[in-house]
């Protein structure tokens, strides 16, 4: 038993740089998990609280005006939830951003005064996403919900340059495609810009403040370091024949997919609209009809569609269209729950329509639909693909619905307002 | 048989390297053979005195390792085995080994004690070898002195042995007696003396009840004070180093005898040779540390309160004790300033100052003022340096109030002493007492600053000319600087260090390439000094932190370079390695946390990834501990883009997961887990089969820390946020796992504090790990799979609200989790969460909680638990 050890720390601080080291760690990623698990909370609650104060989680400007008040409130509201949840992670923001974009129906009929009340422009193939800027940093979305790239941006607000006319408030929410080829956000609507909300706006003025505003920033301009991406308007043209016919047939620095119509009165409406129009054949869009993983074009068309809790199968619109029904023996045994997303190919029998109706589908179950799915196909794009198999909407077709004489037979006096 | 061992353990201690191994050879394979004959000869050969000692020395060592090891696992592999041996041959051992104390070969029976104890510590707590207290007491009473010596040596070790509780109290009555006796003076055998004096220092635990009766306390505090005594050095080294364990296990029984105590030791420390002062001396240092935890406890907000009260034992002897401290401040040793590890009278002394100006704050200064006053300028420089030394060591204690005024007067002699004074002990303490006083009294806490506009460019141009002093010098310049930084770290956008900040940032990496900073852990010291410049920076020298990044970068590399080391060398390339990730680790941290530098930062990001994946394999069985932190923090920095190095680093997140060994490497290679988790979100999907197997391995793993194991259960819940309803496949594993821990953080009995704040911890861990799963399931079609085991959260948040022991964080984690619960499950919690026992009572009282964040986790649960219950 020999004496014991008493030497003290002579001359040496109580805690070493390592240990501080160690500790300031342990600091960080406490705080950031207890950040990430509040944010999911915040969102959640923001998510709950805007769900009881709206019923309706599509609110219909034009169905309840007198509802006037509290409508008001709720673009703005939008708006300032996804600049906050842009930066925001975790299952919960996905899944409540998926919903944040406006989508646009497929074209399966010719819309009434399309040259007169629509603009017409290519769209860029590429990935749809939501661009926030915002206290300087810039996020995408894709339309799943994942983040697609966290960047600096020349977009207001969008890096941490020494600019002082940005202030943080200036936040800005654009509607776009990434551009794989040439690494471009082709920007095709402005959703709020230097914290100006735009969801209010008509298609016309938010078109005309884009063009005017985005290029101004520098937005435009060529990748640097604070800018790490390069934004891009796309050429957009009244649907007159010169339009229509331009945008079909121009050539763009991007790879087209399909034709996008926009309707000039419309508000930005998230979800799906009637009022945005998508149309694609062979010549504007590689993907014209829906193919495997593999690039084959599959033997039968395949539909995605939503089970619901009696069973039905519906589609992802609002109303929701029903496809058919599942018979409760065949839910059970198969293990399914409602809410599912569940894949069918259209058999022989095809649909049948009354009246432009649906009455009848010939579904044969597939199985379940890929996870990454967040919503059942929309009806017009069930049936834009049935179309296309079978009785497809030409180009030549649209051209005709916009002929000059057809143009000025319905309202000469719309003339005036054409530039 | 028995002659071959005999040479054969002989042959083990030969200078011949190949007859030594083969002789451990022949012992391990004897050991593998036949255990039990094995352990039986190694006995029969310690008990016999016709054998050599040497071999009859190691026989008792091996039987001492069979019986014993020091990695937790090993030890419990040695004491099952050992219990599974036959009971004969056991019996034949422990007669050996009892016979053997009678020896009169003195290291047979020291090594027979200690075996001895190692057998008691195994099957005392099975109530297994009733006899042998008795047997030994009964040695006591033997006549010849060598037994009686040998039998004290080993009811000492058998005291630092075993715990007190296995031992009845009426054995523990005799054998204080018999130790006690041992020590008195009466007993005129200094061997029997000094082994007694030093058993009472182990069974000094054994005497809680002794110490509560007046007669027996008396009694034994008489002995000790007696045995210091003693004519013979050891003996009174041994008596007071019972005074000193006596002043921290029975502080509150010692009012009676401190008078008596302090002539003792003021005797000792003025008269005795040192290793006899330096007990004296601890044994206020010991009282210090007393009374500053229990003064602690009576200022703290959670109890205000403590269970021993504080008699003010110091405070009551200042006047006597301060003269006597400041006293042996003049008994330096030359060059102790150089030398590793040294230890003498007036380091003590100064030590002992520094903690009694701790515990009685304001009342030193006018005590220690007079005599810094008349020695500080000194020819003698160990006039100078003692006055300097008591300076520095009572400025933590005191109220800044109480000193700012003699700081201030001091700073400029300082100054110029530290450029000036031809000493270099004296430079050392000079430079010392500056950092302690940027350490206490500079910073946004304190009133006025002591480090104006005026002098600061002077303080910063002594410091940074003192760092080319001799490396000791340097190292407390260093560090002076470092507490400089330090009280800038919130000063605002903008620092007065600006100015200087090239300059200094030049100076420290000059000092690292010193060829002498390996002496005086001066590169460390510089490297630690310029992680605190780089943390207390503010945006203004955003960018000079940014142009370090390449150098750091580049120091590093260096480091990679060289090929076919020593392990000498080895040793050291990981030491620098491990300086140099930390310095960027901190410098990552900084860029990091704001956006613009951050960008810029990151174009770097490929080539740091590339470096430490090169450190990493540098090392073939472990990895780098601050290469992992560091990794972490640049996960933190990249976000999404982390995703691109995880197939080169995941092998290494691998091997630090499976690192129970150094446990810190395990910890913080947990820790990392959640930055990339939080970094790729679902990214890190591919990645999770193993991880998680990893961290399933370690929490059923019993090597492992336990520290480690609450970490690993928020790591769950970090995984489960990131890749939601994929987690599906991990909870029949990871579920039970949480359960059980959950009833175990509920049952346990928080016996100290540090179990109560172990189960916080751990409970905070569980906590979490269902947060993160319940977010990460929301709104997935598979919610319904966490109902089952939503009966057990809501039981286990019961026990915790009924025990009422949960701390801050635990509570605001338990109410959150309650709204994830309900979010998640929907009406399904609703009816739930309406049966259970207190989850009302809970949510109310978090409700009305004056802490900010257990009040918003409420507000959050109210919300969900309302909309759950009224669907």
């Amino acid at each position: 038993m020999a004496p014991h050890d008493l030497r003290r720390p002579f001359k040496r601080p109580a805690i070493s740089d390592q240990q501080r080291r160690r500790e300031l760690s342990l600091q960080r990623q406490s705080q950031n998990r207890r950040d990430a698990q509040q944010q999911a909370r915040c969102l959640a609650s923001s998510v709950l609280s805007l769900q009881s104060q709206y019923p309706d989680p599509v609110p219909e400007l034009e169905i309840e005006p007198e509802s006037q008040p509290q409508q008001e409130a709720g673009p703005l509201t939008k708006d300032l939830d996804i600049r906050q949840a842009s930066k925001l992670r975790g299952p919960e923001v996905r899944k409540w951003f998926a919903s944040q974009l406006m989508l646009p129906e497929w074209m399966i009929d010719v819309p009434d005064r399309l040259s007169h009340d629509w603009y017409v422009f290519a769209r860029p193939a590429g990935k749809r996403c939501m661009v926030v800027s915002s206290n300087g940093t810039t996020v995408s979305r894709e339309r799943n919900g994942s983040i697609l790239h966290h960047f600096p941006s020349a977009l207001p607000s969008g890096a941490r340059t020494k600019d002082p006319s940005g202030s943080a408030q200036s936040y800005c929410i654009l509607d776009c495609i990434f551009h794989e080829l040439d690494q471009t956000y082709y920007v095709i609507d402005m959703v709020c810009w230097r914290g100006y909300s735009l969801y209010d706006c008509t298609a016309e003025f938010r078109f005309f403040w884009l063009n005017s505003k985005l290029a101004e920033t520098g937005a435009c301009d060529a990748p640097s370091h604070y800018h790490k991406f390069r934004f891009s308007t796309v050429p957009v043209y009244d649907c007159d024949q010169r339009g229509l016919y331009s945008a079909y047939i121009e050539s763009v620095p991007y790879a087209k997919d399909g034709l996008l119509f926009y309707n000039k009165h419309a508000h930005y409406q998230t979800g799906n609209t009637p009022l945005a129009l998508v149309w694609k054949d062979e010549k504007c869009s590689q993907y014209v009809i829906d193919t495997d993983s593999k690039g084959q074009v599959l033997s039968q068309q395949q539909v995605v569609l939503e089970l619901q809790e009696d069973g039905k199968l519906s589609t992802s619109d609002d109303p929701p269209v029903i496809f058919g029904c599942l018979d409760g023996e065949f839910i059970q045994k198969s293990g399914l729950q409602s809410g599912s997303l569940l894949k069918f190919a259209i058999g022989n029998g095809g649909l049948s329509f009354v009246d432009g109706k649906l009455e009848k589908s010939d579904l044969n179950y597939l199985g379940k639909s890929n996870r990454a799915r967040m919503f059942a196909d929309s009806y017009s794009k069930v049936i834009f693909q049935y179309m296309v198999r079978h009785t497809p909407l030409k180009f030549d077709d649209l051209l005709a619905s916009v002929s000059p004489s057809d143009d000025e037979e319905n309202k000469p006096c719309d003339v005036e307002m054409v530039d | 048989m028995a002659m071959e061992v005999t040479q054969v353990l002989l042959n083990a201690q030969s200078i011949d390297g190949t007859v030594r191994k083969h002789a451990e050879e022949s012992l391990k394979q004897f050991q593998e053979q036949n255990l039990p004959s094995f352990l039986l000869s190694l006995s029969g050969e310690l008990a016999n005195d016709d054998k050599p000692v040497d071999s009859r020395k190691l026989a008792g060592l091996i039987l001492k390792n069979a019986l014993d090891a020091k990695e937790q696992h090993r030890k419990f592999e040695l004491v099952q085995r050992w219990l599974s041996l036959d009971a004969n041959v056991k019996t034949q051992i422990k007669t050996c080994l009892l016979n053997t104390l009678t020896s009169t070969v003195a290291d047979a029976r020291s090594t027979s004690s200690q075996v001895i104890a190692k057998v008691a510590g195994i099957e005392l707590p099975q109530k297994q070898w009733p006899e042998l207290i008795v047997s030994l007491l009964s040695n006591v009473h033997q006549l010849p002195a060598h037994v009686k010596q040998a039998t004290l040596e080993t009811l000492g070790y058998l005291c630092e042995e075993v715990s007190p509780d296995v031992v009845e109290q009426d054995h523990v009555n005799k054998i204080l007696t018999a130790v006690v006796q041992g020590m008195n003076a009466s007993e005129m055998n200094n061997d029997v003396r000094l082994a007694a004096t030093r058993a009472l220092y182990n069974a000094l635990s054994f005497a809680q009840a002794n110490f509560s009766n007046d007669m027996e306390r008396d009694y034994i505090m008489r002995v000790v004070c007696e045995a210091t005594q003693s004519a013979e050095l050891k003996i009174r080294q041994a008596a007071f180093e019972c005074l000193v364990s006596i002043s921290s296990t029975y502080y509150e029984k010692l009012a009676p005898y401190m008078q008596d105590i302090y002539s003792i030791t003021a005797k000792a420390v003025r008269e005795d040779e040192e290793p006899v002062a330096l007990q004296a001396i601890e044994f206020w240092s010991s009282i210090c540390d007393e009374e500053i935890d229990i003064l602690e406890e009576y200022g703290s907000d959670f109890t205000g309160n403590s269970d021993i009260p504080c008699f003010y034992f110091i405070k009551q002897a200042l006047p006597a004790l301060v003269p006597l401290l400041l006293e042996i401040l003049l008994k330096q040793e030359e060059d102790q300033d150089q030398e590793e590890g040294a230890w003498n009278i007036a380091m003590a002394g100064g030590t002992c100052l520094g903690l009694v100006a701790r515990t009685v704050g304001d009342d030193i200064v006018p005590l220690v003022i007079p005599f810094i006053e008349e020695n500080i300028a000194k020819p003698d420089w160990r006039q100078r340096e003692a006055a300097t030394y008591a300076f520095g060591s009572i400025l933590e204690g005191p109220s800044p109030d109480k000193l700012l005024h003699i700081v201030n007067v001091a700073l400029s002699f300082m100054l110029s002493a530290l450029t000036k004074d031809p000493n270099n002990h004296v430079k050392d303490t000079t430079a010392w007492t500056l950092g302690r006083i940027f350490e206490f009294l500079h910073g946004s806490t304190i009133g006025t600053p002591i480090i104006t506009q005026a002098n600061c460019q002077q303080i910063i141009t002594v410091l940074l000319q003192s760092m080319k002093d001799t490396p000791n010098v340097a190292e407390k310049a260093c560090g002076a600087l470092y507490f400089l930084a330090q009280g800038y770290e919130d000063v605002g956008p903008s620092s007065p260090l600006t100015p200087f900040f090239q300059e200094i940032v030049q100076s420290l990496l000059t000092v690292t390439h010193r060829e002498d900073a390996g002496e005086s852990r001066l590169r460390t010291a510089a490297y630690e000094t310029l992680n605190e410049v780089v943390r207390s920076s503010t945006d203004e020298t955003a960018p000079m932190v940014l142009q370090l990044v390449p150098v750091i970068m580049m120091e590093l590399h260096k480091t990679l370079e060289g090929q076919k080391l020593s392990s000498d060398e080895r040793e050291k390339q990981g030491e620098l390695q491990g300086l140099l990730c930390g310095c960027l680790q901190v410098i990552i941290q900084k860029l990091g946390s704001s956006e613009p530098t951050k960008y810029v930062f990151m174009q770097y990001a490929d080539q740091i990834m590339g470096l430490f994946l090169r450190v990493f394999a540098c090392r073939s069985a472990t990895v780098h501990e601050e290469a992992m932190l560091a990794i972490g923090a640049l996960a933190y920095a990249a976000g999404l883009d982390f995703a691109k190095y995880m197939p080169d680093f995941y092998k290494y997140l691998e091997m630090g997961l499976q690192n129970f060994e150094e446990y810190q490497v395990c910890a913080v290679t947990v820790g990392v887990v959640g930055d990339i988790c939080r970094a790729l979100e679902e990214k890190i999907l591919p990645y999770c089969d193993g991880i998680m197997t990893q961290l399933l391995k370690d929490l059923s793993s019993n090597q492992l820390h336990r520290s480690v194991k609450p970490p690993i259960f928020s790591c769950f819940g970090d995984i489960a946020l990131a890749i939601g309803e994929n987690f599906e496949k991990y909870l029949m594993y990871a579920m039970p796992m949480l359960q059980s821990a959950a009833d175990l953080s509920a049952h346990t009995a928080n016996v100290d504090d540090d179990m109560t704040e172990y189960t916080n911890s751990l409970r905070n861990g569980i906590l979490e790990a269902y947060s993160g799963i319940f977010q990460g399931f929301k709104n997935s079609p598979k919610t319904q799979l966490l109902i089952p085991y939503a009966p057990h959260i809501l039981q286990f948040l019961d026990s915790m609200y009924m025990e009422k022991d949960m701390d801050e964080l635990v509570m605001k984690t338990a109410i959150g989790l309650l709204g994830d619960l309900a979010d998640t499950l929907g009406s399904n919690a609703g009816s739930l969460i309406q049966q259970s026992l207190t989850s009302k009572d809970f949510l109310n009282e978090c409700l009305s909680s004056k802490d900010h964040m257990i009040k918003e986790s409420a507000e959050w649960a109210r919300l969900a638990i309302n909309k759950a219950i009224s669907v």
